[in-house]
């Protein structure tokens, strides 16, 4: 039964690794490319590339916390903190990401007292 | 050249390359754009009429707050704002109270242009309770529809502010530099007494449509700064310290703010 097995899960990692690389390289380049032309201004050209980003692979941390900034830019606030809480789930111990997020609750919270007011 | 320094080169070079092309991590400022609180869209004009005002005696708090908040608004809004004598709320509270009985509204309306300087009750007025008992002004529509009237129906900042002098003595934590035998220097973090004495500031901003005299929104703040017992700092400057912190939330009542600020984008 083991020696059946065995050759199955070895060929399931052999498709799914290179699989996931793939997805993650993908991403990776919308990634680099939103933080190219967010550093010009260009912040929903940017978001589209990190949604995308996102959408390739939601396991990858750094998109999410990327797009948590975007939508912070733009005063989507609720979108923003779904980001930074998505990234942050997944990256636990990054301190840049918990950085971002205690800033940005910063001014969350501020606004939805007000709101709640 | 020799060989040696050409190799040192060549491997600096590499290092720097190679790092570069490690960075993960790029800071980058935005712009967080944030909401007014108030639809300022019905008015063409704002009057910052007075506060009601207690506490330190040094500051002539209601003055220098309407001058502060004038100049700000006029600068940082787009509402056009009336000059107008600045007017004392609590003489003007006692006026209605001795009018009870005759239409309290009619009778105090026309007194309102009163000296700030003269406001005989500040002396009296020792703690935020005290102002409390002035708040009954806010909420009299015929009053601030009369005023509207007035000033064509602007919309009408007011309000309370307490200002006073505080001490807080106690122990802080405050970082402290130690150097070894050897001369290496440490930051280390010293749990001392401190006498420490500073200024508190709060104010209640009160926002009225002068076209109805009824209440659209209020914003209480609270601030302090403290300063170590051997340092004078003069009552004034603490008081602008203080309301430089609280007047960007002001503004944002009335006009959508950006608050700047640094985020890290990560590769």
């Amino acid at each position: 039964m083991r020696a059946r097995t065995l050759p199955l899960v070895l060929l399931a990692l052999l498709v799914a690794v290179p699989l996931y690389a793939d997805r993650r390289s993908d991403a990776k380049e919308h990634v680099e490319f939103g933080i190219s032309i967010a550093n010009k201004g260009l912040w929903s050209e940017a978001t589209s590339h990190w949604e995308k980003a996102v959408e390739i692979d939601p396991t990858y941390a750094a998109a999410w916390n990327n797009l948590g900034i975007a939508y912070e830019q733009q005063g989507k606030f609720e979108e923003a903190n779904k980001s930074y809480n998505k990234a942050i789930q997944l990256d636990p111990n990054n301190q840049l990401i918990r950085q971002n997020y205690d800033l940005f609750r910063e001014i969350y919270d501020r606004t939805k007292r007000r709101r709640d007011r | 050249m020799t060989v040696r320094s050409a190799v040192a080169i060549a491997s600096l070079t590499l290092a720097v390359a190679a790092s570069a092309a490690c960075v993960s991590f790029y800071d980058i400022a935005i712009e967080t754009p944030i909401q007014a609180k108030l639809d300022t869209t019905p008015f063409q004009r704002v009057l910052v009429l007075g506060f009601v005002s207690g506490g330190s005696r040094d500051v002539d708090v209601n003055s220098e707050t309407v001058r502060l908040l004038r100049s700000q608004l006029r600068t940082k809004s787009n509402l056009k704002v009336i000059d107008s004598d600045v007017v004392s709320l609590i003489d003007v509270v006692d006026k209605l109270k001795a009018n009870v009985g005759t239409s309290a509204a009619a009778a105090a309306a026309p007194d309102t242009r009163i000296d700030a300087k003269a406001d005989s009750k500040k002396d009296d007025l020792k703690s935020e309770k005290d102002l409390e008992a002035y708040d009954s002004i806010f909420a009299d529509v015929a009053f601030w529809k009369k005023l509207g009237e007035e000033y064509q129906n602007p919309l009408i900042v007011t309000g309370t502010v307490y200002f006073t002098d505080i001490n807080k003595s106690g122990i802080v934590e405050r970082p402290q530099e130690v150097y070894d035998a050897l001369g290496k220097r440490t930051v280390v973090s010293v749990r001392q007494w401190m006498d420490r004495k500073g200024y508190a500031i709060a104010p209640k901003f009160v926002f009225i449509d002068g076209r109805t005299g009824t209440q659209l929104y209020t914003d209480s703040y609270r601030e302090e700064t403290l300063y170590q017992a051997t340092q004078n700092t003069p009552a004034l400057s603490s008081y602008f310290e203080l309301m430089d912190r609280l007047v960007p939330g002001f503004l944002n009542t009335l006009s959508s703010q950006k608050i700047k600020s640094t985020r890290t984008l990560l590769k």
